[in-house]
């Protein structure tokens, strides 16, 4: 390609424990040894790259910063070569520190309890069965291509009101800002620009016409002293919703049926007990948990002993959190019916993901109705599974051939 | 006789992650913001024991108090 915004290559990597960096092909491919490997050597471990930036190992470390708002904050939340001005209204609440975070938050936060997910779940098993549809009668498919990468999609677009036909243009934003947008600045600025026109447009739309979605709530929605949203938090939310609902749960989907279908064991155990599902979903949030979010260390302080300079980022690593042997026996297996599992796949403290319900109901959906209908399916060892890169972790080409082995 | 158990969340650390109400859904409430409440005064029926323990270990946010009484 000679696109002249080519992202910034990075050397490689050679030493993991004084030079990480999360966009190396390595660490794309299988981060879980290196994490072994940095959890050995220290609870916090340190890089020049990104302008600085630490990385916890541990759970307990994990855990320290995502209570501690005094020394670490939210207003950037992605951990990339450039640190640009601070917008205020970016994505509340997941870039809001106290005090302005907790408004924001508990907007958000009845739309999307359990029960109200009760309500989305008929859609869901219909767009899963809309799409198994589609591709059942072929020998081969990609999964994450035609099955996983839909879901969410689809059912944000269905809570917000918006076309779920258009999911490729969603999907293709968040792919510039999650992403390419680590080391590419025009590709983010660009994608959050089409976002934003688009959600404006959409808020133009109801201001004649009001709808009962999650845009004309957020338009409705009025703070203690009865006075509305400033129209860059609506935009702001909404932007947050688009792009924490997608490849998230895509991510979390798509690892789940990858483990499944490396794991007949596991696979014919919940064919045979689907009760077990809900448990085992935990499970596999643990074992490739998607997400890692950043903080900024605004205060010098020490984590687990480490001291950390203010002025460096945090790859807050959930993700590594869950595979410390210390908090999870036999962290690097993924047993289907573990009983005490306190991962923290969807963050821990204030920020604890809004989605988190949403998420969870649709993994099992996902799982659900994939297992009835598609029972034997196995990894095709003549293609490839390519896993994302950076901030969100989850298989983007997932190869599989269905039907008994013959 | 097993002791009574009680259970009791901590409104200061709970940040509604709901796998309390999930895994123990006599024992516990969940507010409007999904944020959860022990169920009532908090006692556990008989039978529910191990629920209750249960929904201990999995609260991300160590929220749960299970009190022996
Ligand atoms: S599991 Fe813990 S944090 Fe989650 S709702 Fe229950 S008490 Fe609150």
């Amino acid at each position: 390609m000679s696109d002249v915004s080519q992202p910034a290559a990075h050397p490689p990597v050679t030493d993991w424990v004084h030079d990480f960096d999360h966009t190396d092909p390595q660490w794309t491919d299988d981060p879980f040894p290196i994490w072994d490997e940095l959890r050995a050597t220290s609870p916090v471990v340190h890089t020049n790259r990104f302008l600085g930036c630490y990385l916890p190992t541990t759970y307990e470390a994990v855990r320290e910063i995502a209570n501690d708002t005094e020394h670490f904050s939210s207003r950037r939340i992605i951990v990339r070569d450039v640190r640009p001005e601070i917008n205020r209204n970016a994505a509340p609440p997941i870039t809001s520190d106290p005090p302005e975070h907790k408004p924001a938050k508990q907007l958000l936060l009845p739309p999307f309890t359990p029960d109200a997910m009760k309500k989305l779940e008929p859609r869901v098993r219909a767009i899963c069965n809309e799409l198994i549809d589609e591709f059942i009668a072929e020998k081969s498919v990609d999964a994450a291509a035609r099955y996983t990468k839909h879901i969410p999609v689809r059912a944000i677009a269905h809570m917000l009101g918006i076309p779920e036909g258009d999911s490729d243009l969603f999907v293709g934003w968040i792919h510039m800002i999650l992403e390419l947008g680590i080391k590419d600045e025009t590709k983010l600025l660009q994608a959050v620009q089409e976002m934003s026109a688009y959600f404006s447009a959409q808020i133009e739309a109801r201001k004649t016409k009001p709808t009962d979605d999650l845009i004309s709530y957020l338009m409705n929605a009025r703070d203690k002293q009865g006075n509305p949203l400033e129209d860059s938090h609506v935009l702001g939310s909404l932007r947050l919703l688009l792009i924490a609902g997608i490849d998230t749960t895509w991510s979390a989907i798509g690892s789940s049926l990858w483990h499944l279908a490396k794991t007949p064991a596991d696979r014919d155990r919940l064919i045979a007990e689907p009760e077990l599902i809900p448990t085992a979903v935990e499970e596999l949030l643990r074992a490739y948990s998607p997400v890692t979010m950043a903080r900024e260390v605004v205060k010098e302080t020490t984590i687990s002993g480490c001291p950390v300079k203010a002025g460096n980022m945090v790859l807050l690593s959930f993700p590594a959190a869950n595979r410390d042997p210390k908090m999870f026996p036999d962290a690097d297996k993924v047993v289907i019916d573990r009983r005490e599992n306190r991962h923290a796949a969807f963050g821990l403290g204030i920020h604890r993901c809004i989605g988190s319900n949403l998420a969870r109901m649709e993994m099992q959906v996902a799982l659900e109705e994939w297992l009835k209908r598609i029972p034997d399916f196995r990894l095709d060892l003549a293609g490839t599974v390519t896993w994302s890169q950076g901030t969100v972790r989850g298989p983007r080409q997932l190869p599989f051939l269905l039907g008994k082995a013959m | 006789m097993t002791e009574r158990l009680k259970v009791h969340v901590d409104p200061d650390k709970c940040q509604g992650h709901a796998r309390c109400k999930a895994l123990a859904p006599e024992l516990f409430e969940l507010d409007e913001y999904g944020n959860a409440h022990e169920a009532g005064d908090g006692i556990v029926p008989p039978g529910l024991e191990d629920k209750a323990w249960l929904a201990k270990s999995n609260c991300p946010e160590i929220a749960i108090d299970v009190i022996e009484e």
